[in-house]
């Protein structure tokens, strides 16, 4: 049967503030039990204070062929991270 | 032989007289409020241990991983209400029994679950259809106990009336995908309620029990919620496009011992470990 049932993907904030994490999937037969589903599965050890569900089919993933183009020219620009920069002593606050 | 009874002191006398204000052979008033006491625990720790054992033999079995996980939780839920009610019930009773003693070593006609729960899983709607009779009528009564003269009950029902406010839910929505699904799922959808509609009637039974704890205001008079647990299924047996099943002669005898056959069935497995090997530990 959950075969037939498309599959979900499932984000757990686990406390106020913090952002909703994805943490797996499962099937449900529609949004509403694929919420109950998750509540179920991934929550059962106070894991979470909220949670999402999202049809699987409908994430937009990049493609692995081409992670070469896409990631690995930021490998050589570390004057992106912040830590590349001296501050001066005089700047307290940054 | 000349009796050989201290004399009465008169610091005895005092005792006596707080003990029983109405003189020794005038009916306290105390004990039958306790014996209720006791009795209206094991009923609804036997309601909750029964349903729960139940439930657990779906562990492993369920349609798919995610139901099976379900039920697991909604087994677990009870399992947990069983404990804390039965342990208050063995405190009650005063005899040094513990929720554990109360729920591993009475034999059938000494449980006081209504019938509803020890009834068979039979297919997934079965389940869901006793589920969704039996977490109806726990809800609606959780909700009053929570404003209970009972300081017990009020704390144990404010805690549990969430949990069973979700199994409530959870059951109305299977209810609903199944009754308004395929033709087959509809159909045992309305077979499962037609077999758990009989013992329905036992739910809103008064007996001595309830109506000498209603009156002080410890129990629910369940008829105070009657009208409202029948336009509630009612509700969402249209929303699941099927009809409600038609009144059945009602079988009732649970809360007085007199179970079906399945009760002894359920109690065999559980009770087997604890019985054969009393000390065992985890």
């Amino acid at each position: 049967m959950s075969h037939e049932w498309p599959l979900w993907e499932v984000f757990v904030r686990s406390k106020g503030g913090l952002a909703h994490r994805h943490v797996g999937s499962v099937h449900a037969p529609d949004a509403e039990l694929a919420l109950r589903h998750a509540r179920d599965t991934y929550t059962r050890r106070q894991e979470g204070v909220s949670l999402w569900v999202v049809p699987s089919a409908e994430i937009v993933a990049s493609d692995p062929e081409q992670a070469g183009e896409l990631f690995e020219p930021a490998a050589d620009k570390i004057y992106r991270h912040p830590t590349f920069y001296d501050i001066p002593d005089e700047v307290k606050h940054i | 032989m000349a009796p050989s009874l201290p004399p009465i002191r008169p610091e005895d006398e005092a005792v006596a007289a707080k003990l029983r204000p109405h003189g020794a052979f005038d009916p306290t008033g105390v004990e039958p409020h306790l014996a209720a006491r006791f009795d209206y625990l094991l009923r609804l720790g036997d309601d909750s241990l029964i349903l729960g054992q139940r439930l657990s033999e779906w562990t492993g079995h369920g349609p798919v991983l995610e139901v099976d996980l379900s039920l697991a939780n909604l087994s677990l839920d009870l399992i947990g209400q069983a404990t804390h009610l039965l342990e208050e019930a063995g405190a009650a009773e005063g005899q040094g029994r513990d929720g554990d003693a109360l729920a591993f070593h009475r034999d059938v006609l000494d449980f006081r679950n209504c019938l509803l729960v020890e009834q068979p899983n039979g297919d997934f709607a079965r389940t869901i259809a006793r589920h969704l009779l039996f977490s109806s009528w726990q809800h609606m009564l959780f909700e009053r106990l929570t404003h209970s003269s009972d300081q017990f009950l009020r704390e144990f029902a404010a805690k549990a009336v969430k949990e069973v406010a979700y199994h409530r839910e959870l059951s109305a929505e299977w209810t609903i995908r199944l009754g308004d699904g395929t033709e087959e799922s509809a159909k045992r959808m309305a077979d499962g309620l037609d077999w758990n509609w009989r013992f329905v009637p036992e739910l809103f039974e008064v007996d001595e029990t309830i109506a000498a704890l209603a009156e002080r205001g410890v129990a629910v008079d369940p008829h105070s919620f009657e009208e409202e647990y029948r336009s509630a299924i009612a509700a969402v047996l249209a929303d699941a496009q099927l009809a409600l099943p038609a009144d059945q002669r009602a079988i009732l005898g649970g809360r007085r011992g007199h179970h079906s056959e399945h009760l002894g069935h359920l109690l065999a497995p559980m009770q087997y470990l604890p019985r054969t090997y009393p000390q065992a530990v985890w």
